[in-house]
């Protein structure tokens, strides 16, 4: 796949000398859902802002579909359409008018079918002759959404889509989310929820203080930097874990009944076997085996605070 | 150009227009009927002529720049504004369109919703006074490169403007104040000497008296010189305008 957009050493420093982007190089590839993942004021909405036009960069260079936004600013903005974080709507206005202006504003000649499958697909058709200030929260967000498709881009970028939704909308917007990519359209996303990166993403980035830590297929990331545990039930609880066994990650839980091994996924031998027989030979007879993959949350705390530190 | 875009933006803000038209239109018309009882019947009938002409008609082109350079400012201030106020202004800079496409849709739309009050003003003078307008395509076009001009001034009062309080100040203090000073309802020849020379220096004087020319073939300043006051003063304020957009004040980040 070829890079959609491709960003080189972007930097941004705000007036009063806070450096939100530190030299960020991404290339996005065309198609993907790419899931940029960093704790509030990481720079995520800096770098999307700067992407969209909406803030200047200090220094470096973004191309979208091959245009710069500097330069070429009409070609790039034109395949973009970006959902912000907050809900920034005209309170007064209609739905359709909404849509409908967002269409026009980005040069597409009107096309009132576009417009209403947009609409279905969102479940807002009902909703079209409304004004915007008698909608729900949850409601309003898509209609954000409508907006950022209405001119057909190729690029939509998605600020924080989920803040302050309840679990039903998320996961609907995690529907929206699949069926873009369907779609065809390139999907860029900022989130703090792990999960949400975890469930739908192709590729996540980590972001923090400014600077891009890694970025990586999902399920890479999982297995580069994953860890299991090996969690072994035993027949009857124990006191303390039995000599001999000091060589292994092991720790007894509270209630004595189980041991849990922690054991790296990459390594060539997981020691499994070894353990397993050195168990049984210390005289504890088992009940039960549970493997538990270690969460992309707990690799996102692991790279943040390795930063910091 | 991107002219889609800016029948985009100019159909939007003209919305806002029409979903408050009976506002839009019965304030104009009350408050043009207040100045003509006050000034006109109340006042008028103490002062017999002025240059020839009945007092009350003598009023009406001060009436109606009064009101457009006004709207004109209020409307194009507030639309411009309020997406900042709301953030919805994220769209307009995310947009493919440049600085003269934005000013085209919103400074044209406000300068419509003046012009119109501006016509409103005038259809409600011919119910109090009689009134014959000798150069009418004149007054059209500085009708309309007035309400033009002072929407751009209104536009970039909208951009620099934080707070509402700061929307309002400017008309408030320093338009309302150089309108009433500058001839709307008198003739500065009434005036002794030495203020008719400082009102020179206010720049409204120019407009009143260019537009009262193209009713009655009378002027205080040379026709020349009051289109010469609005193409400048129209170029000063595109020239704001579009220092503005390169350098982002107070849009971009």
């Amino acid at each position: 796949m070829t890079a959609i957009v491709d960003i080189q050493d972007l930097k941004k420093t705000y007036e009063g000398g806070f450096e939100a982007l530190k030299g960020v190089t991404l290339a996005i590839k065309e198609g993907e859902i790419l899931a940029l993942l960093g704790p509030n004021g990481a720079g995520k909405t800096t770098l999307i802002s700067t992407i969209c036009g909406i803030t200047t960069s200090t220094a470096g260079s973004i191309h979208v579909g091959g245009f710069c936004v500097d330069k070429d600013f009409r070609g790039a903005r034109s395949l973009i359409g970006l959902v912000p974080q907050e809900i920034n709507l005209e309170p007064f206005e209609t739905v359709w008018n909404t849509v409908q202006f967002s269409r026009g504003l980005f040069g597409k000649r009107r096309d009132d079918a576009y417009l209403e499958k947009i609409l279905r697909q969102l479940s807002l058709w009902d909703k079209r002759k409304s004004r915007i200030m008698e909608l729900s929260g949850g409601m309003k967000r898509r209609v954000l959404i409508a907006k950022a498709l209405s001119h057909e881009p190729r690029v939509l970028f998605l600020d924080e889509p989920t803040a302050g939704v309840d679990v039903e909308l998320r996961k609907d917007m995690w529907d929206t989310v699949a069926q873009l990519k369907a779609d065809g359209v390139t999907i860029i996303l900022t989130t703090h929820y792990i999960e949400e990166a975890e469930a739908i993403a192709d590729r996540v980035g980590v972001i923090n203080k400014g600077q891009l830590l890694l970025i990586e297929e999902k399920a890479d990331l999982m297995k580069r930097l994953g860890q299991k545990q090996l969690r072994v039930e035993l027949q009857d609880p124990i006191a303390a874990l039995p000599d001999g066994l000091g060589d292994y990650d092991l720790t007894l839980s509270e209630d004595g009944a189980s041991v849990v091994y922690t054991y790296d996924t990459k390594a060539d031998r997981t020691g499994i076997t070894k353990l397993l027989a050195d168990l049984a030979g210390a005289g504890l007879s088992l009940r039960d085996l549970q493997t538990e993959q270690s969460s992309l949350e707990d690799i996102f705390v692991g790279l943040v605070k390795e930063g910091q530190s | 150009m991107n002219w889609t875009a800016i029948k985009a933006i100019y159909v939007f803000e003209m919305a806002r227009f029409f979903r408050t038209l009976t506002q839009s239109f019965i304030s104009p018309v009350i408050s043009t009927s207040l100045y003509f009882v006050v000034f006109g019947a109340a006042i008028g009938s103490r002062i017999d002529q002025v240059d020839g002409i009945s007092y009350g008609a003598f009023i009406v082109p001060g009436l109606i720049m009064l009101s457009i350079m006004t709207q004109g400012i209020s409307n194009a201030s507030f639309g411009i504004y309020f997406p900042k106020f709301i953030g919805t202004i994220y769209e307009l800079l995310s947009a493919p369109v440049n600085f003269l496409e934005i000013v085209i849709g919103y400074v044209g739309a406000a300068a419509t919703k003046s012009l119109f009050i501006g016509v409103v003003i005038l259809a409600t003078s011919w119910f109090f006074v009689d009134l014959t307008i000798l150069h009418p395509f004149a007054m059209l076009a500085f009708m309309i490169l007035t309400c033009t001009s002072f929407a751009l001034f209104g536009f970039i009062i909208g951009i620099w403007a934080k707070n509402f309080e700061q929307l309002q100040l400017v008309p408030l203090l320093i338009v309302t104040p150089l309108v009433f000073l500058g001839g709307s309802f008198y003739s500065i020849s009434m005036l002794p000497p030495f203020w008719q020379t400082v009102t020179l220096f206010n720049p409204v004087v120019y407009l009143i008296s260019g537009f009262r020319w193209a009713f009655f073939g009378l002027a205080d300043v040379p026709v020349g010189l009051s289109l010469l006051a609005i193409a400048g003063f129209s170029a000063l304020c595109m020239l704001a305008v579009w220092w503005i957009f390169k350098t982002g004040w107070r849009i971009r980040s």
